[in-house]
């Protein structure tokens, strides 16, 4: 969620009404935004006061003071929403997108701001509403980016193409130097607020440029603008351009953009519109497009999911306090017609406009109802339950329950246990942040003996076991791997203390009604056993065992697991200065 | 032992139920005051006496201050008697060989009391009679009564290596409740034998203290984070809630992002937010191609009354794996399943997620997410927030208060929020809402089923409940084996105080 920072003292005076911090925030609350920090208390000498306030990912129209307050101001009825009309009706000024575009961002949308009256304030404001569309809407730059210009320095009509780097000269915002686009990327390679756009372009054989009608750079976006055409306080006619590469946002950007600042025109909301001519792809058009888009919403819908019994005139009062415009519909039954204005990108679908009416109505106004209570009969999930009687069984054996992570390094989940990667079993993460995650466990080992580790100053003999799942690969699945339930105890003290893990074995076998088979040669009864194992490279030689178990009479037996003495270099790998033993098994057999 | 206790209460009863100090006791005053304590302790603990410590000063004289007083002299008495005895004809090499060398040490004294001079080699007197030894008779008292008056001369003697100081420990003693001239032995322990014998009905029993703890049971624990799960576990299960198979933590950018209404260019499908697979890199597609085809068309172009995000969506966005980032993912399986015979139903899970997160002392790179979904016909709003009151009531928590956020698959999405006396401030505690139609119809859901979705960590409540100020210490292998064996009973309605 984005966090705006606004003037306090200007919020206010926006909206005609000084609050205390309480109030305020309890304003933002019911509103369905959240005040974040009142730095009042911290300013020092001459300092403006500063609310920070965190608007929904989705309120693109509220990143800055001008759309925080005209909102607030329609929800709380003081403010009627802006009518933004186009002058002139017929665009004077083109921006032509080449077909060369194509390769790299095709996308863009223009419109003029006239006789705009800047101040410091207003203008930082309008260069930070761009840096929040930038990071949140724009995805950094790589859909969209936006270029503003001091129109007076450029001669229309526009293009808009993609060159060969080295075609492009100019001088960049704020810098003196003329580079080229070569120069350009070795220039901001190094740039802590820029280098991290250049990756967007770099690679590509054209970047993609804004030129003028005297081939006057104006931007290259969507990395930077040209010193030329740089817009300062008295500025008076803005040049926008939006390029990108997703066609809906690129209309978004525009639009939040011209709403929000079009409010400093001479005529209040009026903007001028660009003619965009861009047959190459079909996407020639005015822009901006200013009108509301017409939606429907069932009168019926909106009552039930509120639950309330309103007129639609009624829902339209609610849907106006939220920037709608509604009406009943004069020739459908059940439905009212509403009006979503340019600022509103995020209204999709009725169940918004739905929303907005219960927000309006207030969530904590709603009258609290219980959901009819449908016959419903609950239950675990079995292998939570298989898991649950293992795990008291364990506690009750005097082991101690733990919870490392799944996710451990192909070092403790392979190297440390001695054993070497197939590329079956194991899934790997693409893009861990360390080497703590670069696989999801494939046995519940690594994670005891880590657990031990850590508690290496615990008195002895240190007894632990964990009933939690590994992940396994399975190229047959649509998801290509699963999660198996294992049951897993380690014992760590001056012995390995084997017999006490296989007698903890013994003691969740008998607890899983299963018992010892002393000659399964012969016996085919319901039971385990264990085998010696001379390939588990876990355990000291001679001292490790496969584990068997026959889940029904006369069946094949499977192996469900192994346990032993683990090998004194995997004490050594894990750091531990002690012996140990090991019992793991699918628990997926008791089901 | 028992032989000294009984003169001890000999001695009390002797001298009228008070020793004043056991160190004017003639036959107490050479016993070790150790041995003196533990007799004394053991007729405290039966509550024949009390008694209570006296410490002394002592100064003892050192071995060359007892050789002094067994000489009758100190060395620079005997120096300055030779001199005189020799008429002044004394050289210091005579009185080396008369008197060793006590001789050397006697005349660097008499020379500092300006008893003697020097006259060339000769030693001369400056006294014509022998002075008084004051020193010899200042160790003699010290021998008789452990000290001086005179403060400053102890002092000097101390420097002189003529005495030690020792503290030395007596005992006033007197009479208690239980005074008796015989001790009586008691028993410690009630004993089989005793109960098989009867004797235990003439042995008397040594009190107990019971202000002491006992012995603790070896014993196993459950970790407690598992507690928490079991009591929201219960909870669920109360509600008539069924558990899910969440047991999938592999999940496909299908499921996890694009059956929720997750548009593929959300910040959350980051690599900075979700773990991705290098291994295995591609899904297989949905059994259910008309599904996929669906969340297709609703998310390009719009479907169910929906206008969509109108971008171009990619299949290969889509088949990424990934470490599902919710538990949402599992239900969303859970509910495409539903749409085969539509129908309310209550289902719950609670299982481990996986964020790409910096991990501090609040993340970890995987948690555990609580999530309830309950699906009913025409539910509505009022629904939701009473049945969290009912929900969240059963842990204790109560005066919710919800606020309109934003999710992209839930429409609308409410933040629960209740007031923390501690923090003395609204908190946030979970997250809920109503799945988005686009959701739902493409899952071929009927219209007016609507599903109420809700979640919140298993953590961040367990924390908060139980103090714990790290996530690192509660989940994961740092955590402290003795935090989990002594942790206590997960009761989330208990009012912890």
């Amino acid at each position: 969620m984005p966090t705006i920072s606004v003037d306090k003292e200007d919020l206010f005076k926006l909206l005609g009404q000084t609050y205390t911090t309480e109030e305020f925030d309890e304003l933002c609350f019911e509103f369905g935004i959240e005040l974040d920090e009142d730095t009042t208390e911290e300013c020092e000498n001459g300092e403006r006061p500063q609310l920070k306030i965190e608007i929904p990912a989705n309120r693109y129209d509220m990143l800055c003071i001008e759309g925080i307050a005209q909102a607030l101001n329609e929800f709380l009825g003081r403010s009627e929403p802006p009518k933004f009309t186009l002058e002139p009706a017929t665009p004077q000024i083109t921006l032509t997108i080449k077909e060369s575009t194509k390769a790299i961002r095709q996308y863009a949308a223009s419109a003029v701001l006239r006789n705009i009256e800047f101040d410091e304030r207003k203008y930082n404001s309008f260069i930070e509403l761009q840096d929040k569309l930038h990071t949140n809407l724009c995805r950094n730059r790589t859909l969209v980016a936006i270029g503003t210009h001091d129109l007076d320095t450029l001669t229309p009509p526009f293009t808009y193409e993609a060159l060969p780097p080295s075609e492009i000269k100019f001088v960049p915002l704020n810098q003196t130097k003329e580079m080229d686009g070569h120069q350009l990327m070795e220039f901001y390679e190094k740039d802590k607020h820029l280098g991290k756009y250049l990756h967007i372009i770099r690679d590509s054989p054209v970047f993609p440029v804004i030129l003028d009608s005297n081939r006057t750079v104006g931007s290259l976006p969507p990395i930077i603008n040209s010193n030329h055409s740089k817009i300062t306080l008295n500025t008076k006619n803005v040049f926008i351009d939006i390029t990108g590469t997703d066609k809906t946002k690129t209309e978004i950007v525009l639009n939040q953009i011209v709403a929000m600042f079009s409010r400093y025109s001479k005529v209040p909301f009026q903007i001028e519109p660009v003619q965009i001519i861009s047959e190459f792809n079909n996407e020639s058009r005015v822009c901006p497009n200013i009108t509301p888009r017409k939606a429907e919403a069932e009168i019926s819908y909106i009552n039930s999911c509120v639950g309330l019994d309103y007129s639609g005139e009624q829902i339209a009062e609610l849907l106006k306090k939220m920037s709608l415009s509604a009406a009943p519909s004069k020739t459908k039954e059940d439905i009212i017609d509403v009006e979503i204005p340019i600022t509103r990108s995020d209204i999709l679908h009725q169940c918004d406009i739905m929303e907005d009416a219960a927000i309006a109505f207030g969530y904590n106004n709603l009258v609290k109802t219980k959901p009819k209570s449908d016959s419903v009969v609950a239950a675990p999930l079995p292998i939570n339950k298989v898991a649950d009687i293992l795990r008291l069984a364990s506690s009750q054996s005097g082991y101690s329950e733990v919870l490392p992570l799944t996710l451990c390094s192909h070092d403790e989940n392979f190297k440390y246990l001695r054993t070497v990667d197939d590329n079956t079993k194991a899934v790997k993460l693409e893009n861990p942040k360390t080497v703590e995650y670069q696989v999801v466990r494939t046995t519940l080992v690594p994670g005891l003996l880590k657990t031990v580790k850590e508690n290496r100053k615990h008195s002895l003999p240190i007894r632990v076991f964990e009933a939690g799942d590994i992940v396994l690969k399975n190229p047959e699945l649509e998801r290509k791997a699963y999660n198996q339930r294992n049951w897993s105890a380690v014992y760590v003290g001056k012995t390995s203390g084997f017999e006490y893990v296989q007698g903890l074995l013994g003691k969740i076998m008998q607890t899983m009604r299963t018992p010892w088979l002393e000659n399964p040669k012969t016996d085919d009864r319901r039971g385990y056993w264990i085998e010696e194992d001379k390939e588990n490279p876990t355990f000291f030689p001679g001292r490790g065992a496969k584990i068997f178990f026959r889940a029904v009479q006369g069946e094949e037996a499977k192996e469900i697991g192994s346990i032993g003495v683990l090998h004194p270099e995997v004490m050594q790998n894990f750091e531990i200065p002690y012996a140990g033993s090991s019992v793991e098994i699918n628990a997926e057999v008791f089901l | 032992m028992s032989d000294l206790q009984l003169s001890i209460l000999k001695k009390v009863h002797d001298s009228n139920g008070v020793i004043e100090n056991t160190l004017q006791v003639p036959e107490f005053a050479d016993i070790d005051a150790n041995t003196l304590h533990s007799n004394l302790t053991s007729l405290w603990a039966k509550e024949m006496i009390t008694f209570s410590k006296i410490e002394i000063d002592q100064w003892n004289l050192t071995p060359e201050a007892e050789s002094f007083v067994t000489n009758g002299a100190t060395p620079e008495i005997q120096v300055v008697d030779e001199v005189l005895k020799s008429l002044e004809t004394l050289t210091i090499n005579d009185l080396k060989a008369k008197l060793g060398p006590i001789g050397l040490v006697g005349q660097g004294k008499a020379f500092k009391n300006k008893w003697l001079s020097k006259d060339g080699d000769k030693l001369v007197a400056k006294v014509d009679k022998l002075p008084q030894d004051i020193v010899l008779e200042e160790l003699k008292t010290i021998k008789e009564t452990g000290s001086l008056e005179d403060k400053k001369e102890l002092t000097e003697l101390k420097k002189r290596k003529l005495i030690t100081l020792v503290k030395i420990v007596g005992y006033k003693v007197e009479k208690a409740a239980k005074f008796a001239l015989e001790i009586k032995s008691y028993e410690t322990d009630i004993t089989a034998e005793m109960v098989a014998n009867g004797s235990w009905k003439d042995a008397e029993f040594k009190p107990y203290n019971f202000n002491s703890e006992g012995v603790y049971p070896q014993s196993g624990a459950l970790h407690p984070l598992m507690k928490v799960r079991e009591e929201f576990r219960q909870i669920f299960f109360s509600m008539g809630f069924t558990e899910m198979p969440s047991n999938q933590y592999v999940e496909t950018g299908f499921w996890n992002f694009d059956t929720l209404f997750v548009p593929q260019q959300h910040p959350a499908r980051d690599l900075q937010d979700t773990f991705y697979l290098k291994d295995p890199v591609k899904a297989g597609k949905p059994e259910d191609m008309e599904y996929w085809d669906n969340i297709r068309k609703v998310h390009q172009e719009g479907k169910y009354g929906s206008i969509g995000y109108r971008y171009p969506w990619k299949e290969d966005e889509s088949l990424r794996m990934v470490l599902r980032t919710h538990t949402t993912a599992i239900s969303s399986a859970m509910l495409h399943k539903l749409a085969k015979d539509p129908k309310p139903c209550r289902l719950f899970s609670i299982d481990r997620v996986f964020r790409n997160e910096a991990v501090d002392a609040t993340h970890l790179a995987e948690f555990h997410q609580v999530e309830g979904v309950l699906a009913g016909y025409d539910i509505t709003l009022g629904d939701l927030i009473g049945f969290m009151e009912d929900f969240f009531g059963k842990m204790g928590v109560n005066g919710l208060r919800f606020k309109a956020a934003y999710n992209p698959y839930t429409e609308p999405s409410l933040e629960i929020f209740a007031y923390h006396k501690g923090l003395g401030k609204w908190v946030e505690i979970g997250n809920s809402g109503m799945f988005r139609p686009e959701m739902l119809e493409s899952m071929g859901l009927p219209k007016n089923l609507r599903v109420l979705g809700w979640g919140l960590s298993l953590e961040r409540p367990t924390m908060i409940k139980y103090g714990v100020s790290n996530i690192r210490e509660l989940l994961g292998h740092k955590v402290s084996l003795d935090f989990i064996e002594t942790n206590p009973a997960a009761r989330l309605d208990e009012a912890l105080v």
